[in-house]
């Protein structure tokens, strides 16, 4: 295994591990009020899907926007009926994203015809940082990626200083814990977890915009894979704080990115063996990271 | 209302209007025509008692069996949305066993794929079911997480393990004809539908009759307070339900084998999983109610193979109406417990209690 073949693996792994790290964060948000968005899969397909629409309209900016845009109007059906009505989270979470692959798949065909015609997009190209591009390993990873890249890095400051150094994060994080005990606060706990939850669907649209505009450059039905729900494991393993998210993020970001390294280096292991690594990672993450961190108190409920 | 359990017909009847009228304006929206669409839908769906028998019913089966699965471990408040994992699982195991037991008499080789099914329905929910019970890890995940290795599973399987002898197609061989059901006279109407109703009945005795079945509700409706009585092991009794719930899916599957498909290949299931959470969910988990959703569900299914062919509208699309049924009936409840945390009940009276 030689120097480029390493580099690679980094570069791939931060590059998978992306649309993960945004969706994981906005998750983040909602979880800390206490709200378990199982939709957010819905809305990175969306997001997904928008940003293909996008990207052909008007450009890969417009895209991206379309791709936030298609994320939050998911988020928002999932906090009328779940949050306004206080129905199941999780059977609203999974019908969200169940209508979000019915409509995406009409959606798609009405617009670029009969699947099966490969849909070539435009993507970000790498924006390499002068001078540290050219570092060994680690330069192509850290330095010379599409510019949603160093979005979701400033995403990570930013969804910390939210949560914890800003009077709606305190809130957020009350309703989290303790949702009576904040409302007899004066926290109005709806509008604060709705709030949360729509940033976090917009996040989870633009994790689907970053994979087609930054990764893939083509959309596919169904393209996101079950993402979301790896994203909230995820959240688990990065014991809800954004710096450990960014952490566990690039974890199962190179746990995807395995297999272009197996591939480099021929080794006879069948690709579906590969593909079955991130979600049994997740699992694993699952019950370790249950048994150490604590979960906002009232989630789910 | 028999022993809490109820099926008002009011709500179906909403949630399945408000699902098609979402359908149409989506239809209409996009440039389709509604009409032709839902035409062709209802023809393909109730045209002709072959094309009922032979689409509607078979499409049904599996659907009324996960829906039973899901209302199953759903009553002691556990949600398994893996069946989709569970029934491929079911479908791996029972194709292998299938093939296996080719030269075998048939009343060996039908029970010996469904129980092929039921063992690996079971064991693709056992490691959700110990992160449940030991460390407290939602099911949810977990068992999600486990649909996409199954569909892993299954492409390895195609195209390696079972793949057929020419090893030109992903898919297996025929499973022997010994473990194929038998077929209703002139239909593709297989020995499963009698199978997924008469479970459905027995699960209605279960749920009506039996102190386990007791047990579940109580774990399902509080489950501190059934722990507190000291009378139920909830997490053995949940654990248990999770295990039957995916037993069951995984039956599912070896009945789509050994009545439908004969053989395995990718995209087997096109989200039987889910669309039985629908199934379960307007049935209000009721079993009886179950039966007749499931084949709402199939017709849907049914008629939306016939609008992709006849009017060229993705069947995908049919996922919207499933969606909106889940959101208009958790509405409906939400509302109806708003009623009834209204609901003022009077002090006894003196001398009364």
């Amino acid at each position: 295994m030689d120097e480029a073949m390493v580099a690679g693996f980094l570069a791939a792994t931060v590059r998978v591990g992306t649309p993960l790290l945004l969706a994981a964060l906005g998750e983040t948000l909602a979880e800390r009020g206490g709200v378990i968005n199982l939709g957010i899969e819905g809305s990175m397909l969306a997001g997904a899907l928008g940003g293909a629409l996008g990207a052909t309209a008007g450009g890969l900016w417009l895209g991206t926007g379309a791709a936030v845009a298609a994320g939050l109007l998911l988020a928002a059906v999932f906090v009328v009926v779940a949050i306004g009505c206080r129905a199941d989270q999780i059977i609203t979470g999974t019908a969200v994203t169940l209508g979000a692959v019915g409509l995406t798949g009409l959606v798609y065909r009405r617009a670029y015809g009969p699947a099966g015609a490969g849909l070539s997009l435009p993507t970000f190209e790498p924006l390499a940082v002068p001078g540290a591009s050219g570092l060994p390993l680690v330069g192509e990873a850290l330095f010379a990626q599409p510019v949603l890249t160093y979005l979701a890095w400033a995403a990570v400051p930013v969804t910390w200083w939210l949560l914890f150094r800003t009077r709606w994060g305190l809130a957020l994080r009350a309703v989290g814990e303790a949702p009576e005990a904040a409302r007899a606060a004066g926290v109005r706990v709806r509008r604060v977890q709705a709030g949360a939850t729509l940033l976090g669907g917009a996040l989870a649209g633009l994790a689907g915009g970053a994979l087609v505009l930054a990764q893939v450059g083509t959309f596919a039905e169904n393209m996101t894979a079950g993402r979301g729900f790896i994203a909230i494991a995820i959240v688990v393993l990065g014991r809800w704080h954004p710096v450990w998210v960014l952490a566990a993020a690039l974890l199962f970001g190179g746990a995807t990115a395995l297999q272009f390294l197996f591939q480099a280096m021929g080794l006879p292991v069948p690709y579906q063996w590969i593909h079955m690594i991130p979600y049994a990672m997740a699992l694993i993450a699952l019950a370790g990271g249950m048994g150490r961190a604590r979960a906002p108190a009232a989630l789910g409920r | 209302m028999i022993a809490g359990v109820r099926f008002p017909l009011r709500v179906v009847g909403l949630a399945v209007a408000a699902g098609l009228a979402v359908l149409a304006a989506g239809l209409w929206a996009l440039g389709y025509d509604p009409v032709t669409a839902f035409g062709a839908m209802a023809r393909g769906a109730f045209g002709s008692w072959h094309g009922f028998a032979s689409t509607t019913l078979v499409r049904a089966v599996p659907l009324i069996i996960l829906g039973f699965g899901f209302a199953l471990a759903f009553r002691g408040g556990a949600l398994n949305i893996g069946m989709e994992g569970q029934f491929l699982a079911g479908a791996i195991a029972a194709t292998w066993v299938g093939l296996l037991l080719a030269g075998w008499p048939g009343v060996v080789a039908v029970p010996a794929v469904w129980l092929a099914g039921l063992l690996a329905g079971a064991l693709w929910v056992v490691i959700p079911v110990i992160l449940k019970v030991r460390f407290g890890v939602l099911e949810v995940i977990t068992t999600l997480l486990l649909n996409f290795v199954a569909e892993s599973l299954v492409s390895y399987m195609v195209t390696g393990p079972l793949q057929e002898a020419k090893r030109v197609y992903p898919q297996s061989d025929l499973i022997g004809a010994a473990a194929r059901l038998p077929l209703l006279p002139g239909t593709r109407l297989h020995l499963g539908f009698l199978l997924a109703v008469l479970l459905c009945v027995a699960g209605y005795v279960v749920f009506t009759r039996t102190l386990w079945g007791f047990r579940l509700k109580a774990v399902g409706q509080g489950p501190r307070a059934a722990w507190l009585s000291g009378r139920i092991a909830s997490g053995t009794l949940l654990g248990g339900a999770l295990l039957l719930s995916g037993a069951i899916a995984g039956l599912g599957g070896a009945v789509e084998i050994g009545g439908v498909t004969y053989a395995l290949f990718q995209n087997l299931s096109p989200g039987y999983g889910f669309t039985a959470i629908a199934v379960a969910l307007l049935g209000r988990g009721h079993p009886l109610g179950i039966i007749l959703t499931g084949i709402l569900f199939g017709a849907l299914q049914a008629g939306a193979g016939a609008m992709q062919r006849e009017a060229g509208i993705p069947a995908v699309a049919v996922a919207v109406v499933q969606a909106v049924v889940i959101v208009v009936v958790l509405l409906a409840d939400a509302a109806a417990r708003r009623r009834q945390a209204a609901t003022v009940y009077p002090d006894p009276a003196p001398g009364e209690a």
